[in-house]
């Protein structure tokens, strides 16, 4: 991609430059493989560096650095893009243009992210223990409430099953046993591997030119050690069993949530994008159309496609009665896709929904980052108009071919106690 | 009339159709997206009300959430497939007090703005229809029931008070929808989705005159309806009950703590009250203040803590919550801590830098064009004008904000609502 440079050997700047924000958006993230063994060490790095650095070594002392500079935002974030997780921080200040004393604000900024991933406070030498088991306890914490909304925790334990022997069915922030073992040395040591080894890729949009952006960023990662580059193992794609497998699972819960995953043999990235959408991608799929409205079994019900995995799933809330129902006509309505059964309209509007929220990525600064990131990370390199032009020559028989070549792998369903007597 | 901000970079132009209809334009340069929002001050506490000089109406609890629902059926068709096959992405919501409907797109900006204006102007409801949404709506109304935030919100609302429809969900219940007829539909449409009652808000690189000709066409003259609502008996600054508790299918107990504030009355005394009680919330327990940090290290707060200021009809209350271990140990050393505020006062030092980073964080919310229609409708129900917030803000002291946690962040205002994870079924 033209915006995209070799800033330092393994570090990528990402520049999109944007005059009508109020605001200016910089990040950074090491891009590494996901795996069990380090998915709990990646997912606790970056909370545990945003505790404090040697200039600020508390939380209050950071928080006052970025109230200064008008409430500047430095989040942590753990992404997960594929079968790569992405660890890091993105920042959000606001546009030199409306600074009240007419301050630059880009230049304190990315020193204080560079800060935050190279000069952390310490104590003897390891992070601070007291932010590593605060921080882990967060983490457990953080896992744990994944079962607080009732969706996600299907569409989690439908990964783990689906993808149980694949580096996909790991969870974004790991598991709580690998979490619970993490010393603070542990966590330092992985820590100095991860920066030295990782490629680092840095995003920033807002009014700077690219100059001025290279050389803030230069200047905070100075120091940033350069060992011997790992290269990213290739993410794989693996066929469905068989036959399908289907699990349940109870819980207290009043409305049961279904959720479904099949795998897509077809390498045709873009008519699956389109497959999906005419199945379950917008409020005009066929899942809305009927598994909502015509036969009114739930209050939604979507479709979505990682592209990287070839994994399409499906996501619905129903009651418990409903679940054959909603199962078979979910069935019936990927297969009217693979038949060709639609109306002009249907495909028409999937199209200019991609058109719009392709086109009005460039509207939004995070929604942009996160689809640059994820382009990144995954090893694909197609700007929003590029994949745009692939969508609008894709032909109704490769859309019938993609979801054709979807087969069902694994149903889960978490259904309340009572529908269980 | 056109009104400029320079301080924010912002500009709106506003209007009064004929008909009654406000419309507020907001142009932005560079943008591929444009946004339109339609909305009614209409909500889910308005409950009870009367048309001009007829009986007092009482209607079930969730009727205007329905209403929304049933507003994009129309004689040819669903209003969001039409907009959706346009690329648009359609939506609405309906909070306590109004009742949006909003579409954003990159293509076809004014068929679309047609569509949106003529399916929330023209109701057309069956009996069948209406009767087959209590499918879709019960649905809905089961997942909100099962998700805890919820749920302790709601719980918060019936402990803090008493008369007030704040304590009845938006959606309503099962049970109070299925009182809902196409013709009680009608009834409330008539009242609430009149111009005059009603405000079109559009953001982005737009043509003015074809808009205001648009919104013009659609709306007949109708004839103004006048309509008085009823928001219960006034409401004591004392909660309800002190505490709420239960169970539910959590990984870790959480809370939501409320404080009972007087209710603000419209006009810029209502902007500068809410922009004051954030500030003051941020002062006492936001990310950069010392009890935060000290509640954080203690491990009594995680990141899911949070608190904020909000405004209803007739009502006003602060509230803060998350997950934690111990609700009463944060609860308490929170009351500590506006205790000594009220007491000492506020660090000039630390009272200007939130002061900037609360001004940055509202610039920030600009970047939203739904955050700005949102704030544009909200201002025009209530009267004042969202773009105003430097100068308004310029006009808040430390003192304000002292006072304003010294008179409400007090024990006697305060409920709590807190949820704890299922018991062990089988004890060890």
């Amino acid at each position: 991609m033209q915006n995209r440079s070799e800033l330092m050997p393994g570090v990528f700047l990402t520049h999109l430059s944007a005059q009508k924000f109020k605001t200016g958006l910089l990040s950074a993230h090491l891009v590494t493989p996901l795996r069990k063994e380090t998915a709990s060490l990646n997912a606790l790095l970056p909370a545990v560096l945003r505790r404090g650095t040697a200039k600020y070594p508390d939380m209050e002392s950071l928080s006052a650095a970025l109230d200064t500079l008008y409430g500047a935002q430095i989040d942590y974030t753990v992404r997960k893009k594929g079968e790569r997780q992405c660890v890091g921080f993105v920042s959000s200040f606001i546009d030199d243009r409306y600074a009240p004393g007419g301050e630059q604000l880009l230049e304190p900024v990315a020193e204080l992210l560079g800060e935050l991933f190279l000069a952390p406070a310490l104590e003897n030498g390891v992070f601070v223990p007291a932010y590593v088991e605060g921080e882990k306890q967060n983490l457990i914490d953080g896992i744990r409430a994944i079962r607080n909304d009732k969706q996600d925790w299907a569409d989690v334990r439908l990964m783990q099953e689906m993808c149980a022997k694949e580096h996909y069915g790991v969870l974004r922030l790991g598991d709580e046993m690998s979490t619970a073992a993490i010393t603070p040395a542990a966590l330092y040591d992985h820590y100095g591997k991860v920066l030295a080894q990782s490629r680092l890729e840095l995003y920033y949009c807002g009014s700077a030119d690219r100059q001025r952006v290279e050389n803030a960023l230069r200047a905070a990662f100075a120091n940033l050690p350069r060992g011997e580059m790992k290269d990213l193992p290739a993410m794989e794609k693996w066929a469905a069993p068989a036959a399908p497998r289907y699990f349940t699972e109870e819980m207290d819960i009043t409305q049961g949530k279904l959720s479904m995953g099949w795998r897509c043999a077809t390498d045709d990235v873009p008519a699956m994008i389109l497959a999906n959408l005419l199945f379950g991608g917008t409020s005009n799929a066929k899942l809305f159309m009927n598994v909502r409205e015509k036969l009114s079994l739930c209050y939604y019900a979507s479709s979505s496609f990682a592209r990287s995995k070839g994994i399409l799933t499906v996501a619905c809330g129903i009651e418990p009665k409903n679940y054959d129902t909603a199962v078979a006509e979910i069935n019936a309505q990927l297969q009217a896709v693979a038949n060709g059964e639609w109306e002009d309209w249907e495909l028409d509007g999937a199209m200019a929904t991609m058109c719009s929220s392709l086109t009005s990525l460039q509207d939004a600064q995070g929604a942009q980052e996160n689809y640059y990131l994820g382009q990144n990370a995954t090893d694909t390199d197609e700007t929003p108009e590029e994949l745009l032009a692939a969508l609008q020559a894709v032909t109704p028989q490769r859309i019938r071919d993609a979801a054709a070549s979807c087969t069902l792998d694994t149903v889960f369903f978490l259904k309340g106690k009572e529908a269980a007597v | 009339m056109m009104m400029t901000y320079p301080r924010i970079g912002e500009s709106i132009h506003r209007h009064t159709l004929p008909n009654g209809l406000q419309v507020c334009i907001v142009p932005k340069k560079d943008f591929r997206r444009t946004y339109a929002l339609f909305g009614t001050s209409y909500g889910g506490m308005d409950m009870r009300f009367k048309i001009g000089d007829g009986e007092w109406l009482d209607t079930p609890a969730g009727i205007a959430h329905y209403l929304e629902h049933k507003m994009f059926d129309t004689e040819e068709g669903n209003a969001l497939q039409m907009l959706a096959t346009n690329g648009a992405e359609p939506n609405a919501f309906t909070s306590n007090a109004i009742t949006c409907y909003y579409f954003s797109s990159t293509e076809k900006f004014y068929e679309n703005l047609q569509i949106l204006l003529s399916f929330v102007s023209v109701p057309y409801f069956t009996e069948e229809s209406v009767e087959k949404e209590q499918g879709i709506i019960g649905q809905e109304i089961g997942m909100i029931e099962d998700n805890p935030e919820w749920q302790c919100y709601k719980r918060l609302m019936q402990a803090l008070y008493k008369n007030s429809p704040a304590r009845t969900p938006i959606a309503g219940s099962v049970e109070s929808i299925s009182h809902i007829t196409a013709q009680t539909l009608y009834d409330c449409h008539k009242a609430f989705y009149n111009p005059a009652n009603m405000c079109l808000v559009v953001v982005g690189d737009v043509e003015e005159e074809k808009i205001l000709s648009l919104a013009g066409e659609l709306f007949p003259d109708t004839a103004a309806v006048t309509v008085e609502r009823d928001y219960g008996a006034e409401e004591p600054l004392v909660p309800n009950e002190k505490e709420t508790r239960c169970q539910m299918e959590v990984a870790m107990t959480t809370f939501m703590a409320g404080f009972k504030c007087p209710p603000q009355h419209g006009g810029e005394a209502q902007m500068r009250n809410n922009l004051l009680g954030d500030l003051a919330i941020d002062v006492l327990l936001g990310e950069s203040s010392p009890l935060y940090a000290r509640l954080y290290s203690e491990g009594l707060i995680n990141s899911s803590f949070g608190c904020s200021y909000d405004l209803l009809p007739g009502a006003a209350y602060v509230y803060l919550g998350g997950d934690t271990p111990n609700p009463h140990a944060v609860l308490d050393a929170i009351l500590a801590e506006a205790k000594r505020v009220a007491e000492e006062g506020v660090d000039e030092d630390y009272y200007q830098r939130l002061k900037n980073a609360n001004f940055g964080s509202t610039l920030k919310g600009l970047n939203s064009f739904e955050n700005i229609a949102v704030s544009v409708v909200e201002a025009q129900f209530r009267g004042y004008d969202p773009f105003r917030f430097p100068e308004v803000f310029d006009s808040i002291t430390r003192e304000d904000v002292v006072a304003f946690i010294r008179d409400n962040l007090v024990a006697e205002r305060c409920a709590i609502s807190i949820i704890d994870p299922l018991a062990e079924e089988e004890a060890e």
